[in-house]
């Protein structure tokens, strides 16, 4: 048993808050992605669009069964090699979240919309509304009261999945944390202070989800 | 685009040999890892359905703590943290004298993660059975966990069968999360060979191919299993 310092902390406070804040970019930017492409997909499939509501489904359950790390792996590779030039880690791994989370996104928001009532779109129809206008007007607006909740819950799920970008070395939360944890050699200090902020941030989301949950049930 | 193919390089030694090996602990680590959580999830489950406060607060405390810290930090807390807490002797043998340090580390802590998920959907299944159920056993004798090993668990274990199957999968994956404890899985095995020969494209097809055959196997096999369990009377038992 070794002594605890966790002065280590205070003294790394701006390169971990430098960190926290890549954490943060790269949640936010991952739903704001995720939800756009995910909304894209599930109407896909919910229109019928000919050929592309299957390429939609297959798309949603290619990615559903592969490993998050192995899709950062393949973008990290592909991206420059697509681009012909070396970028950095940050946009190619922004690319495997949008690409990733959009498959699960889009089974929610594909949830979403069926759980709103057929008639609903009927109505809209018959009032002389056109098709888009019914879904943006109408199904949307109430598809997506429904299923916040369930989106704020994947939301900190994904806020959980950006620590995998250690793996391609981005200088997330994470990996400032190692960075000091081995430079001063306090690896059980650093990732003891690591869980708990994690733990802290996604435990008072949950929370605040669930009370969101029985406000919008009642 | 500038790019050799090379598609042989999949079938040559010693990269075929690697693609089997990386595959061979995927499944050794998903396999272990979900009789833990399986096991432990189940436990867990009866528990924050039992009537014993303390017991509930229990399973609750668990799945909240598992649950809300990523994975990946739960993996470095048992592989760099855990043996540091303990005496030296102990921290010692859980570092480096046990059997693959960090295989087992490695199947140990996904079984933990996955058990306080699995824990929640048991839970589900044996709300889903009702309290009708519970008091009917109840009120013919039974004690409560005859009611839960008889009536609750044996209609809970059938409706849950398709989460359960989702949450096999969520483990099948990550156990590539093990790369990151130097566990050489399917994953690091492909990214060393895209290291060794630049043939990425050849190696991560390789690793996809093989993640989603499993997947939807395993899909299709459940599904079977699915249909031959059916409750009576539910929805799925009307699908088959």
């Amino acid at each position: 048993m070794t002594d605890l310092d966790f002065s280590v902390i205070g003294a790394n406070a701006d390169l971990l808050w430098d960190g926290m804040q890549m954490t943060l970019l790269l949640t936010v930017l991952g739903i704001v992605g995720g939800i756009l492409l995910g909304t894209v997909l599930a109407m896909l499939r919910i229109a019928r669009v000919p050929v592309l509501a299957q390429v939609a489904a297959l798309y949603v359950n290619f990615f559903r069964s592969l490993p998050l790390i192995l899709v950062i792996f393949w973008l990290f590779f592909l991206v420059p090699l697509i681009l012909g030039r070396p970028v950095g880690a940050f946009s190619s791994v922004l690319v495997a979240f949008v690409m990733f989370e959009a498959a699960y996104y889009s089974e929610i928001i594909r949830a979403g919309i069926n759980s709103v009532r057929p008639g609903q779109m009927a109505a809209a129809r018959a009032i002389g509304m056109s098709y888009g206008q019914s879904m943006r007007e109408v199904v949307l607006p109430q598809a997506f009261r429904a299923m916040t909740p369930i989106l704020l819950t994947q939301a900190i799920v994904l806020f959980q999945d950006t620590a995998l970008v250690y793996v391609v070395g981005l200088r997330d939360f994470l990996v400032s944390a190692e960075i000091v944890a081995n430079r001063d050699q306090r690896l059980v200090e650093m990732f003891l202070f690591v869980a708990l902020v994690y733990f802290v941030m996604s435990f008072a989301a949950s929370c605040g989800v669930r009370i969101l949950q029985r406000r919008l049930a009642t | 685009m500038n790019y050799n193919w090379d598609w042989g390089i999949l079938f040559r030694d010693p990269y075929a040999g690697w693609i089997l090996a990386g595959l061979g602990w995927t499944l050794a680590l998903s396999l272990l890892a979900w009789t833990i959580a399986f096991s432990l999830g189940t436990l867990l489950g009866i528990f924050r359905t039992s009537s014993s406060a303390l017991l509930r607060g229990i399973g609750t405390v668990y799945v909240e703590l598992f649950r809300n810290i990523p994975l990946l930090v739960q993996l470095f807390l048992w592989y760099f943290v855990f043996p540091e807490l303990l005496p030296d002797e102990a921290g010692r043998w859980v570092k480096r004298d046990m059997p693959y340090p960090a295989f087992t580390t490695a199947f140990i802590a996904i079984g933990l993660y996955t058990a306080s998920r699995v824990c929640e959907q048991v839970r589900s299944g044996i709300e889903a059975v009702g309290v009708g159920q519970r008091q009917a056993g109840r009120a013919i004798g039974m004690t409560e966990p005859q009611v839960f090993r008889h009536v609750l668990l044996p209609n809970a274990f059938r409706i849950v069968i398709p989460p359960l199957t989702s949450e096999f999968l969520t483990i099948f994956k990550n156990s590539s999360l093990a790369l990151t404890i130097g566990v050489v899985e399917l994953t690091a095995m492909t990214r060393q060979i895209e290291e060794y020969t630049f043939q990425g494209f050849e190696a991560f097809t390789a690793a996809t191919i093989v993640y989603s055959t499993v997947t939807f196997t395993v899909m299709l096999l459940m599904r079977v299993v699915e249909r031959r369990t059916a409750l009576p009377g539910t929805l799925s038992a009307a699908k088959a």
